[in-house]
């Protein structure tokens, strides 16, 4: 049994960014890149699972990117995937959530897992929407917003709690295979050791082209993707009037904003 | 391809609040002539007319659907098929925990245009254009759509203001077909109010977020919100983490804060979640040192500076 669990490098932006030249994503010099935090409860989600198993469960990282993506990748085998595939072809460049979706139902159809986890949204685009769109591809049950989950590998049903907003969780039962999205604080994700680090160093990175999982180039990029990205732009920076000085000087005004408000509300 | 279609959202018998909001975000995505429309699933979905019953929507449409409370599947089916029926071209719905569940899923089935946490929506020489947030919302985004005769946008909450007048728009019944759903909802459960606090009652809150480094920094901030009377808070990565019991969380998706009115984060960066939860405090103080930190976007007052300087500062003066 297999659970296929996709993660994102993510991108994080120095203080001091510049866009690129046409305007449309911010200049790749300024990225500080990672795995997406939600992708890691995601991970550790199904790593436990295996932990717990008494048949073996192989865990399978999955991303999609060039090559840098690797880094991610090794980081998911050092903290206890089995095994890591990166898909990649220069025409997937510019493909949004649906388009990677459409690659990720392919990589799943080819793996046949029994569960596939997502996160929740990536911390950078957080459009919240690659896992459940996998599903759509796979034409499989799925659920959004998983922060509790009780799963046996093989079974035909798993049961869960969504998240919703207000303090307020759903239980649900599901069907599998089934494609969860996961919230962060389902678990507390592991670090990984010296020792793991090392071993995933050697272990080998499958890279699939778009051609090894029957898709062509008019599946992915702009051509299949849901939206296109016009311009990117700094924010209105918003009303918040800053408060000028030193600590001392900043938190004699603070206090006198919360006398204030405690004379209001005597 | 004419007409917006806007999908409500209900709980428990209640109207998410976000649902009406999409009324005023149609306004500026319809061309002239088209119809508003608005369609509320339920198993008793009728219960929601007067509250749908607003200037800005020509049309209720009511989906009587078997299940009670929200399911991805069923809600995917009835309004797949109202967009075969009406064709809309532009779909609206709330981002939101259970839009999460179906509307990626929706726009990959049907080839609709699609975007997520939309917070501006806009008519540009006839072309729908859609703004979001990008990279932990440092920057604008614009995204279009070419090509799509249908777009489905999800559109993020407190982004517009629900319409306040009252109006009498046509009700239809609309038969969706049945769905045989592979997920069955259970049960709701609250999350424990907390022995020693109500987050939703105060209204003075003191929340500390990643910023402040390590679980032995709780202590002096605790210290300080009692000196300065105020309900010690937290963002969701410290009560992940376990460093406050998760009863005091707030945002989006811990307590509803809703007494609130004046709120100091301090080393809380603003994830979206976290805004969303916050939205409504009159008198929002961020203490950061990032000055790019999002939470500046929605603080009336913003200290740029080391939040342990400042609250040493601050202790001294109560």
């Amino acid at each position: 049994m297999k659970i296929l669990v996709a993660v994102k490098q993510v991108a994080a932006l120095d203080e001091d960014f510049e866009f690129r030249d046409d305007g449309r994503d911010v200049d790749p010099d300024f990225f500080i890149r990672d795995l997406n935090e939600w992708d890691d409860f995601s991970l550790e989600e199904a790593v436990k699972i295996k932990e717990a198993s008494s048949t073996p469960v192989d865990v399978v990282a999955v991303s999609v990117g060039p090559d840098d993506v690797d880094e991610v990748l090794r980081k998911c085998l050092a903290k206890g995937a089995d095994r890591a595939v990166r898909v990649w072809d220069d025409a997937i460049e510019g493909s949004d959530p649906i388009a990677i979706a459409r690659v990720l139902a392919a990589v799943a159809k080819h793996e046949a897992p029994g569960m596939v986890f997502a996160g929740v949204q990536s911390s950078d685009q957080s459009f919240a929407s690659t896992g459940i769109a996998t599903a759509a591809f796979l034409d499989w049950p799925h659920a959004a917003v998983v922060s509790a989950l009780n799963y046996a590998p093989g079974a035909k049903t798993a049961v869960f709690r969504r998240e919703l907003e207000g303090g307020l969780l759903h239980e649900v039962e599901i069907q599998c295979p089934a494609v969860l999205t996961i919230q962060l604080g389902i678990n507390t994700p592991r670090y990984a050791s010296l020792r793991s680090i090392k071993q995933a160093a050697a272990k080998p990175i499958e890279v699939l082209s778009l051609t090894d999982l029957s898709l062509s180039a008019a599946d992915v990029g702009e051509a299949g993707s849901a939206s296109r990205v016009r311009r990117m732009y700094m924010p209105d920076k918003g009303r918040a009037e800053l408060i000028e000085g030193d600590a001392a000087a900043q938190a004699e005004r603070l206090a006198a904003i919360i006398r204030e408000f405690k004379g209001d509300s005597a | 391809m004419s007409g917006v279609l806007i999908v409500a959202e209900q709980r428990r018998g209640e109207l998410r609040p976000q649902s009406v909001e999409l009324i005023t975000a149609a306004q500026g995505v319809r061309r002239e002539g088209d119809p508003v429309s608005i369609a509320i699933i339920g198993a008793a979905p009728d219960a929601f007319i007067p509250s749908l019953s607003l200037a800005g929507v020509d049309e209720i449409v009511a989906i009587k659907v078997a299940a009670v409370e929200f399911d991805p599947e069923t809600v995917e089916g009835a309004v797949a098929a109202l967009i075969a029926q009406r064709k809309p071209s532009v779909v609206l719905i709330p981002h939101s925990v259970d839009s999460f569940g179906y509307a990626a899923a929706l726009a990959a089935k049907l080839g609709l245009g699609f975007a997520t946490d939309v917070f501006r929506a806009q008519r540009i020489d006839g072309e729908l254009v859609a703004t979001r947030g990008g990279y932990g919302q440092k920057v604008a985004v614009e995204v279009d759509f070419p090509g799509r005769s249908t777009v489905l946008l999800a559109v993020r909450g407190n982004a517009f203001k629900a319409p306040e007048q009252t109006a009498a728009p046509r009700i239809t019944a609309f038969e969706a077909p049945a769905t045989a759903s592979r997920s069955q909802a259970r049960e709701f459960i609250e999350l424990p109010a907390g022995d020693d606090v109500d987050m939703t009652g105060a209204e003075f809150i003191l929340t500390i977020g990643r910023g402040i480094g390590e679980e032995a920094k709780v202590g002096q901030f605790r210290e300080l919100a009692d000196a300065i009377g105020a309900t010690l808070g937290c963002s969701r990565p410290i009560a992940d983490a376990g460093w406050l019991p998760k009863s005091r969380q707030v945002g989006q998706s811990g307590k509803t804060a809703s007494a609130c009115k004046l709120y100091i984060a301090m080393g809380v960066s603003g994830a979206i979640q976290h805004l969303a939860g916050m939205k409504h405090v009159s008198t929002i103080v961020a203490v950061n040192s990032d000055a790019n930190a999002s939470i500046f976007g929605v603080a009336k007052y913003g200290i740029v500076g080391d939040i342990f300087e400042v609250a040493n500062e601050l202790r001294r003066l109560f």
